[in-house]
């Protein structure tokens, strides 16, 4: 739990990121920094971007596989690590 | 007992039975059993039997007594009437006998008496039977033919019947040539039925398959309801929520190996991640930067500064035009005040003047030759609406009048407070008599009590139409208040010329329509009292102003009271002779409230409000003078500045801040004495510029020149940041060197003093320290391998 945390505080550290959510494979969020309509929301819709954008991989290739995804906004930029059960989900805003 | 009675009953036989055989009756005799006989009245009175009474040809019969007759028989003997029936009555074997009285005589007398009882029986019966026998006569003779019906028998009679019938008429046409011959009837004999013989016809048998029925269909309506189950189920509406896990199973999880693995594997990528969008930002357009605000249309921009667009030009000789406003509203016209040349040099502008008549002439873009007047109709010419009161107001010329705007009022005190009317009402003016005055449109209180009709005075002026808008204020007007300024170092009082004061938004409704309707308003406005009105705390009650000798002084405006409690003036909080010379204009960016513009004769300065310490930014003295200057409309950076040979010049802040940007000579002829600019569509920036000489040029600004560069007003602001900075430093570092000149000072003085020598000692010691200095050289030069020197030789000594 500690190690959880501490690794967490570390990205959290970062300059300009705005909010941390970790989610499971169902797409249920687990830990989040940020309040809970919008990490709801995030989750749900990233859950089924990823899904999406791992699939569009392994079709192409069937050896490979989604390492990252970074999805830049005009205002923000969400990065997406998935792994085989949990994603991570950082949201940072680069200028500020 | 008497015949008769027998008489009567045959003939009475007689009467109603046809059948019956008449009983035999001799006409002389009687029947055997009717005995007739004659009563005396008193027999009749006796036994109640009187003729007509008793008795009558109706009602005949009268039972008698038999004991009775018997009684009487005995009483009278032989007078009695009954005598000759004496055994008669003796014999008969009933109690009563019947009388019956004969009218008619038939058996001879008057009465008769019935001896048998049977006849007594058939006599009495009579009445009975007597009536069916009647009807049966009267059906027997009434047996007549029926009455014919009639049943339609006797239409098909007629139709059969052959008649005598009109003449046939027919109507026929024939064809047009054929019209007047004589036309020829006959008779067309057709036989009325012809007999087809019937033939086998097996083969051509045409069995009639289809025969037209004209059949009518008429449904049968009938509406009935039904209500069947609803099957199919269908979702009206969801309500759902998110998936969540519960506070355990969070724990369990974030415990877990995996997740530590989890976050092992992907936290080292992510803070990669993290960082490359620090550093650097992978997406910027750099295009796109470059080339902020662009426009949809890209014409060419031809000219690169000023272009001439229209020139106006009074034709009439001995004016002067002193000032020159846009109209607000109505585009592309000018207004231009004229006056006439006087030796005095008074610039005024609208509406209030002292001194001469002024001229207002209207120039509109559509006729560049003559002035028209869109006020008056003959005349362009334009008086005064009211004048101030000879004695409170300014005793120079007032050299810069401005509206208060709108949102904001002056007490007498100068305090700033709301206005509840949302008009103009106050005017600042200024002139070189030392003092700025605040006047007020509307009356003071106490003024319907003062004032007076004055008899309509029979100026030469009256034949013009003066609006009556300020009538009241006509010769009476005075001032709200006065301040004037004192020097700073005491000597004397600022003069001022021009001044700015900031103009304070206020709420947004007050700055709204102004329609006519209110403007007639004014004579009945009066001046609140000071109390009632809320003070406006956020009013900048600051005011720049330039003055005749060069200065630019920034005051307050508010009176002070001092410890005595007596209001004055205040002091200016600071003043500075940047400019050596008359100040022309003093104006306030529009884009930053807080910087001014001040155009002295040979240089300007930018002043920002807050900074003490000097001005922002000062220009090199220039040759020609510098009559006239105003901030561009849409560039932060950019204003204008005229001179007194006609040339103007554009100063880009951001481009140079050394020189103008642009200098473009010769744009009027002259000296300039006002640039307006405007902005009539968003592809027509103009800048007016007057001369004294009555000219009014028009100029167009080219795109360059309106058009704002990227980030020009936050470029701006960080120039002026900076310029404030550098001004504050440079001020700290005047101030840490004149300490530490004056620490030197004080050092100096100090010090033990020089032991005093005389001019010989002098000389000595001079003499010796020249020496030194020879051999000095000397050695140098040896050193360097230069000795012997070929000049010093015979200087040596």
């Amino acid at each position: 739990m500690a190690e959880v945390e501490e690794t967490l505080k570390r990205i959290q550290s970062q300059k300009g990121v705005q909010g941390i959510i970790v989610v499971n494979s169902e797409g249920i969020p687990i830990k989040t920094t940020l309040d809970n309509s919008s990490t709801v929301q995030y989750a749900g819709l990233i859950h089924q971007l990823v899904l999406k954008a791992r699939s569009t991989i392994r079709d192409i290739d069937p050896q490979n596989d989604l390492l990252f995804l970074r999805v830049r906004s005009k205002k923000n930029e969400i990065m997406i690590a998935p792994d085989k059960d949990y994603f991570l989900i950082v949201i940072q805003n680069p200028s500020a | 007992m008497s015949p008769k009675k027998g008489k009567r009953s045959g003939s009475s036989k007689m009467k109603s039975k046809k059948s019956q055989s008449p009983t035999p009756q001799g006409k002389t005799g009687h029947p055997e059993d009717i005995f007739p006989l004659t009563l005396t009245s008193a027999t009749q009175n006796l036994f109640g039997c009187q003729i007509d009474e008793d008795v009558t040809a109706q009602s005949p019969y009268k039972l008698l007594k038999k004991d009775d007759i018997m009684q009487d028989i005995k009483t009278r003997a032989a007078v009695s009437d009954f005598s000759p029936a004496k055994q008669i009555v003796l014999d008969y074997p009933e109690e009563e006998i019947l009388l019956v009285f004969d009218s008619e005589f038939t058996f001879g007398q008057s009465f008769y008496l019935v001896l048998s009882p049977e006849a007594k029986n058939r006599i009495l019966k009579l009445p009975e039977t007597e009536t069916p026998e009647v009807l049966e006569n009267e059906v027997d003779t009434a047996r007549k033919p029926k009455q014919w019906v009639s049943l339609g028998s006797e239409k098909e009679i007629e139709e059969e019947s052959v008649k005598e019938r009109e003449p046939l008429v027919f109507t026929f046409s024939r064809k047009r040539r054929f019209f007047g011959l004589p036309v020829s009837f006959s008779d067309n004999i057709t036989p009325i039925s012809q007999g087809f013989p019937s033939y086998e016809d097996n083969r051509r048998f045409i069995p009639a398959m289809l025969t037209d029925c004209g059949t009518q269909a008429v449904p049968k309506v009938q509406s009935s309801t039904a209500q069947t189950n609803w099957l199919g189920k269908r979702n009206n509406s969801t309500h759902y929520e998110p998936r969540d896990l519960s506070e355990e199973e969070k724990e369990v999880i974030l415990q877990s190996d995996s997740m530590k693995e989890f976050l092992r594997g992907v936290t080292p990528r992510m803070l990669h991640a993290l960082q490359q969008e620090e550093i650097f930002n992978l997406f910027t357009d750099d295009l796109k930067d470059l080339g902020a605000d662009v426009e949809d249309d890209n014409e060419p921009d031809l000219s690169k500064g000023l272009e001439l667009f229209k020139t106006f030009t009074d034709p009439s000789k001995g004016k002067k035009i002193s000032s020159v406003n846009w109209h607000p509203s109505i585009n592309g016209v000018i207004a231009v005040a004229l006056k006439m040349q006087r030796e005095e040099e008074s610039d005024s502008e609208e509406d209030l003047s002292l001194t001469d008549p002024k001229f207002i002439a209207f120039y509109s873009f559509a006729d560049l030759s003559k002035p028209q007047d869109l006020r008056k109709e003959q005349t362009p010419e334009v008086l005064y609406s009211a004048a101030s009161e000879i004695e409170s107001s300014h005793k120079a010329a007032v050299t810069d009048v401005q509206w208060l705007p709108p949102t904001f009022e002056v007490t007498r005190t100068g305090l700033p407070v709301e206005n509840t009317s949302k008009l103009c009402v106050q005017v600042i003016t200024c002139s070189p008599d030392c003092t700025i005055m605040f006047w007020d449109v509307r009356l003071p209180k106490q003024a319907g009590l003062s004032l007076f009709q004055r008899p309509d005075q029979n100026t030469p002026m009256t034949r013009y139409i003066v609006p009556k808008t300020f009538k009241h204020l006509d010769r009476t007007w005075k001032p709200l208040f006065k301040v004037s300024f004192q020097k700073m170092d005491g000597s004397g009082v600022y003069a001022p010329l021009k001044l700015s004061f900031e103009p304070y938004p206020g709420n947004a409704e007050a700055a709204g329509s102004w329609s006519a309707e209110d403007f007639l308003d004014y004579s009945q406005l009066r001046i609140p009292s000071a109390k009632e009105l809320k003070t406006l705390e956020d009013v900048n009650t600051k005011i720049f102003i330039g003055t005749e000798e060069g200065e630019v002084v920034y005051t307050d405006w508010k009176l002070e009271k001092d410890e005595f409690g007596l209001v004055h003036c205040p002091k200016p909080l600071f003043s500075f002779s940047t400019h050596d010379f008359m100040v022309y204009a003093v104006q306030r960016s529009p884009f930053f409230k807080d910087i001014v513009l001040t155009v002295g004769t040979w240089n300007f300065a930018i002043w920002k409000e807050g900074v003490m310490e000097g001005p922002l930014h000062v220009s090199k003295f220039s040759v020609e003078n510098c009559t006239a200057g105003c901030w561009s409309l849409t560039r932060p950076a950019v204003f204008f500045i005229g001179k007194d040979d006609g040339s103007m010049e554009v100063w880009d802040l951001l481009e140079n801040t050394n020189g103008p940007s642009q200098v473009h000579p010769g744009i009027i002829s002259g000296t300039i004495i006002c640039i307006k600019p405007w902005i009539v569509s968003s592809k027509q920036h103009f800048l007016a510029v007057t001369n004294d000489h009555r000219v009014v040029r028009i100029l167009e600004i080219s795109k360059s020149l309106r058009t704002p560069t990227s980030n020009e007003s936050s470029r701006m602001e960080e120039h002026f940041e900076w310029e404030t900075k550098y001004v504050k430093e440079f001020d700290r570092r005047k101030k840490v060197w004149a300490k530490e000149k004056e620490e030197q000072e004080l050092k100096k003085e100090t010090k033990p003093a020089k032991p005093v020598l005389t001019p010989a000692e002098q000389e000595e010691l001079d003499k010796k320290e020249y020496g030194e200095f020879l051999k000095l050289e000397e050695s140098i030069l040896k050193g360097l391998g230069l000795w012997p020197k070929p000049d010093h030789s015979d200087k040596k000594n």
